[in-house]
């Protein structure tokens, strides 16, 4: 890969759309379990009062369907993340390639 | 094995296998430092004949993967022909450490809630390998993560840094899993601990020299299926015992508690919050930190993303990781709880006469045996073997794994890329990495036999702290972050594990009840990653920022190929050696 095909790949449109969109994706999502996480902590450490009172009028509490709730979160994170790159990035990221090499192709030609 | 045994000195190996769910956290009050207490058992032929039976199996896996390991490539990373699905219950098949199992479960059986706080340190890191790091890693590298910080910089002082906390976390690892192992092996099987660890580095080094990445990963498959499996079962029988009702199993959990360690039940109710774990919020936070990234500085973990052959696999790896790892979670959170309904209150399970002296409820055997007892309450003895097989099993595949990596640094980063250069040939390589198997079997071993009575729960934290605050800046930057330069990550790495490993020093934990110093630690803290891993960072960036020098300049500039290959994988390795 030379530098004026790099620059091809990073000035074609479709690949700054891929690379824009899975920017806001992974940085989105990253926030998003951090700040569950990160908030958890803060609760365990702060506020255990709170993780310690009932959660319905029985016997569990708030802590127990947060905590197991964060681990079942944190695959459905994994699973959305998954599902859009699959469905929607890695196409885009195939067109760009094809519009570059259609270019470098043409260029050899001439 | 329950009946052989009078007077159990039950903390023993509790340090250990609480060793890897304290992690950074070497100071937390229950990691008591005697270990090498675990007293010896009386031979449970169960356990052996069914251990026999999977290493046999798994030594004719290694000898079918050997014929298919010719290359370097073949070697580090079997060939890059697993698929996304198996190299994902690989991945959770490394993560799922006899620790994990019978470490947290145990630790929800003696203070609930608390257990369920490791296991979600440990899930949350995941999510986070997949959006930042598992793709661009992929398509990156090709054998480890020493390929990837070293890819636009200069290779010789990056790719050692790397070479080298790779190592210390592998070295620190791996004494733990071996101590560990020997004293689990005493207690499940009744061998001499001796024995228990040379088995261990022979059955690994096996596997390792002779099957390379392909016979470890089907290792680890199969581990991680028998693990999955004989969970799946204790809990199933857990939650039919209580009519499939969390609040009922919450119920009874705290009525039998509340008998069994003789107190009232609002004071037993107090096992449904946290309690004394995270007694305070920056140990809290600290440990959060450390083990959320930490993973994704794992070598031995990262390895597993080039054994598949592209980005995308690597994706779904992570995915069906992340899967098993959550539900394993769940089973062991539920199997805690019915360690307390099935074994808390069965005096088939107490050392009576260990209770007598100390005034708490003691388990025969430790508390970390909580899981076993409840395999033989609900499954009989012939369970309770299948159970401790796999606790056996397991140890000996996370071993392999972590040998494989560390040989990778030896052989792949300091002989072939440092030390000559890249002028070596494959099969010089190859031969380099066998031989650093090897070495690191040796090492294992006789470190293994030496620490039998340390308490090695700081070297675990040591590992993850390692992991968590020289690894993971580097990476994360080198990937992200055009300006980062040689000399940045050099130095910011250097502090990060210089950092974590003198807190760590200075804590209590090894400060005051390992070397025995002084009667309060200089540094009051747990756990070092809520400090070295953002000095670390700031040391990248800093001394990044001011590097005026022209190979800096030409380092930023190679920064575009890099990020368009990291998104795109163009010119990512092929079938070829070099």
């Amino acid at each position: 890969m030379d530098d004026s095909q790099v620059d091809r790949i990073l000035h074609n449109p479709k690949f700054q759309e891929m690379v824009s969109k899975k920017r806001t994706l992974s940085w989105t999502l990253t926030a998003i379990m951090l700040f569950i996480y990160v908030g958890f902590m803060l609760l365990v450490g702060y506020n255990k009062e709170f993780l310690a009172s009932s959660f319905s009028g029985g016997i569990t509490t708030w802590g127990m369907p947060l905590g197991l709730g964060i681990i079942v979160l944190s695959f459905l994170l994994c699973g959305v993340y998954s599902y859009i790159a699959n469905t929607k990035l890695d196409q885009l990221n195939e067109e760009a390639l094809k519009e570059v090499e259609a270019i470098t192709h043409e260029k050899g030609m001439h | 094995m329950k009946k052989g045994c009078t007077e159990m000195k039950g903390t023993s190996i509790k340090a250990i296998i609480f060793a890897f769910a304290t992690l950074c956290s070497s100071g937390i009050a229950f990691a008591g430092p005697d270990l090498g207490a675990a007293e010896q058992q009386a031979t449970n032929w169960h356990a052996i004949i069914m251990f026999m039976i999977f290493v046999g199996f798994t030594l004719f896996i290694t000898k079918w993967a050997a014929k298919q390991t010719q290359s370097t490539q073949d070697f580090y990373t079997a060939g890059g022909g697993i698929s996304g699905f198996q190299n994902g219950l690989a991945i959770a098949g490394d993560y799922m450490s006899a620790a994990s199992f019978l470490g947290i479960s145990a630790l929800v059986f003696s203070s609930g809630f608390d257990g369920l706080l490791y296991s979600l340190g440990f899930m949350v890191g995941w999510p986070i390998v997949l959006f930042l790091v598992a793709e661009r890693l992929r398509n990156l590298g090709k054998y480890n993560l020493s390929d990837v910080v070293s890819f636009r910089l200069e290779e010789k002082p990056v790719r050692t840094l790397a070479a080298v906390s790779s190592l210390v976390v592998v070295a620190f690892y791996l004494i733990a899993q071996m101590v560990g192992a020997g004293q689990l092996i005493k207690l499940l099987f009744g061998l001499n601990y001796n024995i228990a660890v040379v088995i261990v580095g022979l059955l690994m080094m096996a596997y390792v020299m002779f099957g390379g990445m392909l016979a470890t990963t089907w290792v680890q498959i199969i581990k991680a299926v028998m693990l999955l499996s004989g969970a799946t079962f204790m809990a199933f029988m857990v939650m039919k015992a209580v009519g499939f009702s969390f609040s009922n199993m919450f119920n009874q959990a705290i009525g039998v508690y509340s008998q069994a360690h003789n107190m009232s039940l609002d004071e037993a109710a107090k096992i449904m919050g946290p309690g004394k774990l995270a007694a305070n919020p920056i140990d809290a936070l600290s440990l959060g930190l450390a083990l959320m990234f930490g993973t994704a500085g794992l070598p031995h973990i990262l390895m597993r993303f080039f054994t598949v052959k592209d980005a995308k696999e690597a994706r779904k790896s992570v995915v069906v990781a992340t899967g098993f790892i959550g539900y394993f979670y769940l089973l062991t959170f539920i199997i805690g709880f019915g360690a307390i309904l099935f074994v808390a209150n069965n005096p088939q399970f107490l050392d009576v006469a260990k209770a007598a002296m100390t005034g708490k409820l003691e388990l025969i055997g430790g508390n970390n045996m909580a899981a076993v007892h409840l395999s033989d309450a609900v499954g009989g003895d012939l369970f309770m073997g299948f159970i401790s097989a796999v606790a056996f099993a397991t140890i000996l595949a996370v071993v392999a794994g972590l040998t494989l990596s560390g040989a990778s640094a030896i052989s792949h980063d300091l002989y072939a890329n440092v030390f000559k250069k890249g002028k070596t040939t494959p099969q010089s390589e190859l031969r380099m990495s066998k031989i650093a198997t090897l070495g690191l079997a040796i090492f294992a071993m006789v470190l293994g036999i030496l620490f039998e009575k340390q308490n090695v729960a700081f070297m675990v934290g040591l590992a993850f702290s390692v992991a968590c605050c020289a690894n993971f800046p580097v990476l994360v930057l080198s990937m992200f972050w055009k300006g980062l330069t040689t000399r940045g990550a050099v130095i910011g790495g250097v502090v990060g594990l210089v950092g974590a490993v003198s807190l760590i020093i200075l804590s209590k934990a090894v400060w005051v009840d390992t070397l025995g110093i002084s009667e309060t630690a200089p540094n009051p803290f747990n756990g070092p990653a809520l400090f070295a891993m953002p000095l670390s960072f700031l040391c990248c960036w800093f001394f990044s920022v001011t590097d005026k020098t022209a190979r800096a300049e030409k380092e930023r500039k190679a920064f575009d190929a890099q990020f368009v290959r990291s998104q795109t994988g163009i010119g990512i390795s092929g079938a070829s050696d070099h």
